[in-house]
């Protein structure tokens, strides 16, 4: 379990996050919804020890992020930024590589050799496992860096909009990809902006909305007209199809 | 593996090249029976050609760790401020304690050189990200405010002459045995960077994507600061500044084998190596018996090479 304990954070006087308390359970995953600015991304990176905390307690399975060894932290989560600027030339392959790190540091044996060829599988990158980054599309790119989050294998998975720039078959492999590791036990927390994949794959929603949480709960609690149109500010249509919540945000 | 053996196959006969090139009347076949060829190959020429492998291969390397640690492709050692930090520390040396020995002004030109790096490295921190060319502009500014700072100081105190050595013509012609040996100290140190290249190539993903990773990029950054400021600082204290190895030369392996520093920097040092190496020799014919300084000739080959790079497209693998 995540526990986030009275969190707060603030970019020069900007309040961006105001006294978050927040559990997010083990085996599930948990969307963390909420419109531009609420503070997804800040919480994620705080949570991921990308940012140091301000005000507040975070606690991953009972470590203490703060005070927790940070290669010991890296074997327990792995966190994808939003943004992935590239500086060096890397082919995919070595890129995913380097997500094994915290486990072999620098000798890698053939169980990490494994891991890397099933991320390039499970991304559908095989074929391009050997192009450099540089010459890939926005998609593809991104792909590789979630192969490289995944190759990491740790127990948590956080992910702050992963299915920025992928088409739709890709996003929905992605999340298919995501639920699939659910199934097999990990804890996964991910940033969307789509609310429909969160409202079908998700098994927990994490609204946030001007840096505290506006609402949590299963989909079928969050992803209402009344709920998702006060975090939004519009107004939205919400049907049921095959028992899942469809939110009409677009017409 | 391929590139490596390329580069270390051009290495062997630009070796014996070096070997055999000199003012000095040398056979090499006779080195066996003739004791003056003999001592002209290992009081001179073996010590030279060894000076020019090792400060090319240093140099390279302490290239390729600046780029990394400041993500951006075209800064080296030359103009980051620490190759003037070196000589700034060298310049206070000669004037507090002028009889000290070589391993304190070694000392003294690593720290100086570490500081200034060091400085550089906070400059840039708050620029922003994107201005990718501002990086180099900063290290040319600092580069240029040290090194008036030590003209000054050298004007003033008459030892210009040294500092010209140091910071404009780096080159190989005082080179013999007993006065190059520090530079193993700086291939050592270049060695490092080879333990430490998955963390240099981890960190130039981002201090985010490093931290996610479990590595402390402040550390990271700390060793890779000691490998520049090292090497860095004993090339001057021996044979002074080589201009444009560090710059050339990674980009040019970068170009075609990317930024794997585990597989690239065999090559990369293997390539600065073989071109301080062809420039030196290129250096010895061109006016010979006299010799032009490695480091003028590096200045055409280097901003030719340089040219080339920018205008060529880079493999896509």
């Amino acid at each position: 379990m995540i526990e986030v304990q009275g969190v707060s954070h603030q970019i020069g006087k900007m309040p961006i996050l105001s006294d978050i308390t927040l559990r997010l359970p083990m085996g599930k995953l948990t969307a963390l919804i909420g419109p531009n600015g609420a503070g997804k991304s800040t919480l994620l990176s705080l949570t991921g020890r990308l940012m140091p905390l301000q005000a507040g307690q975070i606690r991953v399975d009972g470590s203490d992020i703060g005070t927790t060894d940070t290669r010991a932290l890296a074997k327990q989560m792995a966190i994808l930024s939003q943004s992935n600027p590239l500086g060096s030339r890397l082919r995919v392959r070595e890129l995913v590589s380097f997500g094994r790190w915290p486990h072999h540091q620098g000798r890698p044996g053939p169980r990490d050799a494994a891991e890397v060829e099933q991320a390039l599988h499970d991304m559908d990158l095989t074929p391009l496992a050997d192009r450099f980054l540089d010459a890939l599309s926005g998609g593809q790119r991104q792909r590789a860096f979630i192969a490289m989050t995944l190759a990491q294998g740790a127990e948590w998975l956080l992910l702050d909009e992963p299915l920025a720039a992928l088409d739709m078959a890709h996003a929905r492999g992605v999340m298919a990809r995501l639920a699939g590791l659910r199934d097999a036990g990990r804890s996964i927390v991910v940033v969307l902006h789509d609310i429909n994949h969160a409202a079908v794959w998700a098994d927990h929603i994490v609204a946030m909305k001007a840096g505290r949480i506006a609402a949590e709960g299963p989909p079928s609690q969050v992803c209402t007209a009344e709920v998702l149109g006060t975090i939004y500010d519009m107004e939205l249509r919400v049907m049921q199809v095959e028992g899942k919540p469809l939110v009409l945000h677009h017409l | 593996m391929r590139p490596a053996l390329a580069l270390s196959l051009t290495l062997l006969p630009l070796s014996a090249a070096s070997l055999l090139i000199g003012a000095a009347d040398m056979n090499l076949a006779s080195v066996g029976t003739d004791p003056q060829a003999a001592l002209i190959l290992t009081v001179s020429r073996l010590p030279r050609t060894l000076a020019v492998i090792l400060t090319g291969a240093a140099l390279g390397i302490a290239g390729v760790v600046m780029q990394q640690l400041v993500r951006n492709r075209f800064v080296e050692p030359g103009t980051t401020g620490t190759a003037e930090s070196a000589a700034l520390g060298l310049l206070a040396i000669a004037l507090i304690a002028p009889a000290a020995p070589i391993w304190v002004k070694m000392m003294a030109a690593s720290l100086a050189a570490m500081a200034g790096t060091a400085l550089f490295l906070r400059l840039i921190r708050r620029l922003p990200a994107r201005e990718v060319l501002l990086v180099p502009l900063v290290g040319i500014v600092l580069s240029t405010i040290l090194g008036a700072m030590v003209t000054f100081i050298g004007w003033q105190t008459d030892l210009l002459q040294m500092i010209g050595i140091w910071l404009f013509t780096g080159e190989f012609s005082g080179v013999i045995a007993g006065r190059y040996e520090l530079l193993w100290i700086a291939a050592a140190a270049a060695a490092l960077a080879w333990f430490a290249a998955d963390r240099f190539a981890i960190l130039g993903l981002g201090e985010a994507a490093a931290t996610g990773l479990g590595l402390n990029p402040d550390a990271v950054m700390r060793l890779g600061l000691v490998v520049v400021a090292v090497v860095t600082a004993l090339v001057i204290v021996t044979v002074g500044m080589i201009p444009f190895i560090g710059l050339v030369v990674p980009n040019i392996v970068a170009r075609g084998m990317g930024d794997n520093l585990r597989a690239t920097l065999p090559v990369t040092a293997a390539g600065g190596a073989a071109l301080v190496l062809a420039c030196d020799i290129i250096g010895r014919l061109v006016r010979y018996p006299y010799e032009v300084p490695v480091g003028t000739v590096l200045g055409v080959v280097g901003s030719l090479l340089f040219l080339w790079l920018l205008y060529r497209e880079p493999a896509r693998g």
